[in-house]
């Protein structure tokens, strides 16, 4: 959070408008308090958001979701993110429909990368979208009853609005959901249903619509054949699934089937106080839980500012410190790990893997004496962090024996960021780069081309590895990276092998980032690293705000919405997670078509995705 | 007294209660056949390559050098469930997700066991609230072990593992309700859910049908679940 003055924020919207104003009434500044942005009615959506991206040169679409504004307006509306691929602030769209029937045309013609994002909007939030090529359910099921994140739908173990639920506190009578389900367990029917109405399509409409033909050429026959991979699948990373179409070994159609990690993290999130979401970020993508933190109390911090929330101010130069030098170690780590597996999916079955697991257990020692846990943080707090860095790292339970770890933390943070890393990713580049199997597997092979990389709103090291120099870093600085040393790593070719390139040379700048960030941290030792009174804030008038930051997967967005009113200050109304392995999901089919059936997992495997994130 | 480092020794199966010839204690050794069946079994137990989320993760860390489950007979991780011994289901287990747990859990041959690795597959964990949750994977499969944490530390799932391989020391080889799995006929699968409305467990079909004729009964709308 850099000193950025609101009328710079504001500015991208007046600019617009004035372009735009051929459209007349049909675009309007959104004028609620605390809100930014255009509304756009939605008959002329599409004609609007060309005209945007044409003419205004917002080329990239960072985030679509929807908000079901229930009880105060009675209206759902969807919010568009735009951002200029050569930086710079967003461009927010708004359309809106009512409940009842609602529809909002697509714009997958205008931005690809709004397919699966449109596709989460109609299966959680029941909105149609004309012109869509592909609209079915994408994390539930086909049959499923209902559109859970509607407001006014109520899951079976509901019990109330917002917690904290007014039985368990102050009253602290608790007791157990299941017991007051009659099937004792996390499961509601429409009324009268019964075993004999079951029909499970949920299968059937993946390979629906398969071209399943026989293909004649030269002479030679080849049958088109369905494989599905997945959801238990050694090399999915996770429980995803993808069904491809193959003519002989050829991949020319495939489709990614998600759904079977999605755990409700938003509508969990709608329930749950402020503070209450910072543990459950860290599930999202698990192997970089730091970075997810960071993002939600970036978010959350704008929303306060905006409010001008009573004591708050932004996070002492300590706990900006301490932020970046937990999100660049979990950068590296998550890179590395990422290189090990992509090589396990190449073959080279979990050589490469135990050398990166080797470095990020150091660092989760690092994690795991100063937030308390190896992978599952929860370490940053709206205006700074938790706690500052221990004097020692020791061992969780201390046995006589037990004299391994016993370091002092400054001293093993400086063996670590200025011997251990680089010398690491040195020994990794000796020992991978060059190698002839791993060259001859990953160059050339799914290519993505820049102006495909932008157009499907890929984002982090896939869309740098095809030679967008965009990161968010940079582009729209956060933090204290506007003070700091780093490159930006770009890509020619776009492939796997630049992808493995981008991210080894990522590696790097983080570790050139953390060695400009300990004689800092030397400097403001003892410096205060939490400045407010309460860690749960209260949000009074409400309005949105969208935080992102560059995670290690690509561009992680929170676009959170505060309700006005005294009852609903301590919960967000919409908390919507704008995923990057989700997301750069969506060219996988591109990236993916000509290639052969063994390249997929390398593709895969070169997304880098995580499920957590990817379900939600 | 036993040499852990000599994969000969076989005092750790001897029964001490027989006497030996001097000299040979290591190299022979008097024993029940459920005492030797069980010694190899819990030794070279062999998990499913199977992982569900963030504990994952964790099992990697548990396969990988620093804490290395080797040492327990355990690195050979088989990606078909057809040469499994032991689930480890790492994870939330969704509603989408139970189904293929149960068939894979049917297709693995018997005996088998199941760790219900962290919060989450123990009993819906921080997700537990959620339309897409199942709160523990124990309404749908028997569970052996169940490790708590939010996820487990690697020492944390190894102590499950020397939980396991204790539990299985006391098998009894010619008691049938201790191996099942030796009786005559194949073993019962377990029926897998339908995904309608919501996640159908066919066990519960006899609980639908009354919740139905309730509903029928009543005029007045039922009350909604969880009040």
């Amino acid at each position: 959070m850099t000193d950025q003055p609101k009328e710079i924020i504001a500015n991208p919207t007046q600019e617009a408008l004035e372009s735009l104003s051929h459209f007349g009434d049909a675009v309007q500044v959104d004028d609620r308090t605390n809100y930014e942005g255009l509304v756009v009615d939605r008959d002329s959506l599409v004609d609007v958001a060309l005209a945007v991206r044409d003419e205004l040169g917002y080329d990239y679409l960072a985030s679509a979701t929807a908000v079901d504004y229930y009880d105060y307006g009675d209206y759902l509306e969807m919010v568009y993110h735009c951002y200029r691929s050569g930086g710079g602030d967003p461009l927010v769209l708004k359309a809106r429909t009512p409940r009842d029937v609602s529809t909002i045309p697509s714009v997958v013609s205008i931005w690809p990368g709004a397919d699966f994002q449109e596709r989460e909007a109609y299966d959680l939030m029941g909105i149609h979208f004309p012109g869509h090529p592909n609209l079915k359910r994408i994390l539930l099921w086909e049959g499923f009853e209902g559109h859970p994140l509607r407001k006014d739908w109520l899951e079976a173990y509901y019990e109330e609005e917002h917690k904290p639920f007014s039985s368990r506190w102050p009253g602290g009578d608790v007791w157990r959901s299941e017991e007051h389900n009659p099937f004792g367990r996390n499961v509601k029917y429409p009324e009268g249903f019964t075993l004999d109405q079951v029909h499970d399509v949920s299968e059937e409409d993946h390979y629906e619509g398969l071209n399943l033909d026989v293909d004649i050429q030269g002479g030679i026959h080849t049958d088109r054949l369905v494989v599905n991979l997945g959801p238990h699948h050694p090399s999915t990373h996770g429980v995803f699934r993808m069904v491809a179409t193959l003519n002989g070994e050829t991949v020319e159609t495939l489709e990614p089937v998600m759904g079977y990690l999605h755990r409700n993290h938003e509508q969990i999130g709608e329930r749950n106080a402020w503070a209450m979401n910072m543990p459950f970020t860290d599930r999202l993508d698990y192997i970089s839980s730091m970075g997810n933190n960071h993002g939600y109390a970036l978010a959350v911090e704008q929303l306060m500012a905006k409010n001008n929330v009573k004591g708050f101010s932004q996070p002492t130069e300590r706990a900006e410190l301490l932020r970046v030098l937990m999100v660049e170690l979990t950068r590296f780590l998550n890179h590395v790990w990422a290189v090990g597996f992509l090589l396990n999916d190449l073959g080279a079955f979990f050589t490469p893997a135990l050398y990166a697991i080797w470095e990020r257990e150091l660092i989760l020692d690092f994690f795991e004496a100063t937030a308390g846990s190896r992978m599952m943080c929860n370490y940053m707090r709206f205006g700074g962090v938790y706690k500052d860095i221990p004097e020692r790292i020791q061992a969780q339970a201390a046995y006589e024996n037990d004299i391994i770890r016993n370091f002092e933390t400054m001293s093993f943070l400086r063996e670590l960021i200025f011997e251990r890393l680089p010398r690491f990713v040195d020994e990794f580049d000796r020992l991978l780069t060059q190698n002839e199997i791993i060259i001859s597997r990953t160059q050339g092979v799914g290519i993505l081309p820049p102006e495909m990389a932008i157009a499907y709103s890929a984002a982090g090291p896939i869309l740098r590895a095809s030679g967008v120099p965009y990161d968010v870093r940079r582009a729209q600085p956060y933090s204290l990276y506007p003070e700091l040393d780093f490159d930006i790593p770009v890509g020619k070719n776009g492939d796997v092998y630049d992808r493995y390139l981008v991210r080894m040379e990522e590696a790097r700048q983080s570790v050139r980032i953390l060695q400009q960030i300990y004689p800092r941290l030397q400097e403001t030792a003892g410096m205060s690293v939490f400045g407010l009174d309460s860690y749960s804030p209260r949000i009074p008038d409400g309005g949105e705000s969208y935080g992102r930051v560059e995670n290690p997967k690509g561009e992680l967005g929170y676009y959170i919405v505060g309700r006005p009113g005294k009852e609903f200050d301590q919960n967000p109304w919409r908390y919507h997670v704008r995923s990057p392995s989700f997301i750069n999901l969506t060219a996988m089919e591109e990236m993916s078509k000509g290639h052969k059936v063994a390249d997929l997992v390398v593709i895969l495997g070169s997304i880098d995705i995580v499920l957590g994130e990817v379900d939600r | 007294m036993t040499n852990p480092n000599d994969p000969f020794d076989l005092r750790e199966l001897h029964n001490a209660d027989i006497p030996l010839p001097e000299g040979l204690e290591s190299n022979i050794a008097a024993t029940s056949l459920s005492r030797i069946y069980n010694w190899s079994r819990s030794r070279s137990t062999w998990p499913l390559l199977f992982g569900l989320a963030c504990c994952a993760i964790e099992m990697i860390a548990t396969a990988s050098a620093r804490y290395d489950m080797s040492r327990f007979g355990m690195e050979v991780m088989r990606a078909s469930p057809r040469q499994a011994d032991l689930l480890i289901v790492s994870g939330t287990v969704t509603k989408k997700m139970v189904v293929p747990i149960v068939r894979i859990y049917n297709q693995m041959p018997e005996p088998k066991y199941v760790i219900a690795m962290g919060a989450c597959a123990s009993g819906g964990g921080p997700f537990k609230e959620g339309y897409n949750v199942v709160s523990g994977i124990d309404k749908y499969i028997p569970v052996d072990v169940y490790v708590p944490g939010c996820p487990p530390t690697p020492q944390a799932l190894m102590h499950g593992f020397l939980t396991l391989h204790k539990k299985m020391e006391g098998q009894q080889l010619f008691q049938r309700n201790s191996t099942p799995w030796y009786s005559r006929g194949p073993a019962d699968e377990v029926p897998l859910p339908v995904l309608g409305p919501d996640i159908v467990d066919p066990r519960q079909a006899e609980i639908l049908r009354h919740q139905a004729e309730d509903a029928a009964s009543q005029p007045e709308p039922s009350v909604e679940a969880g009040d």
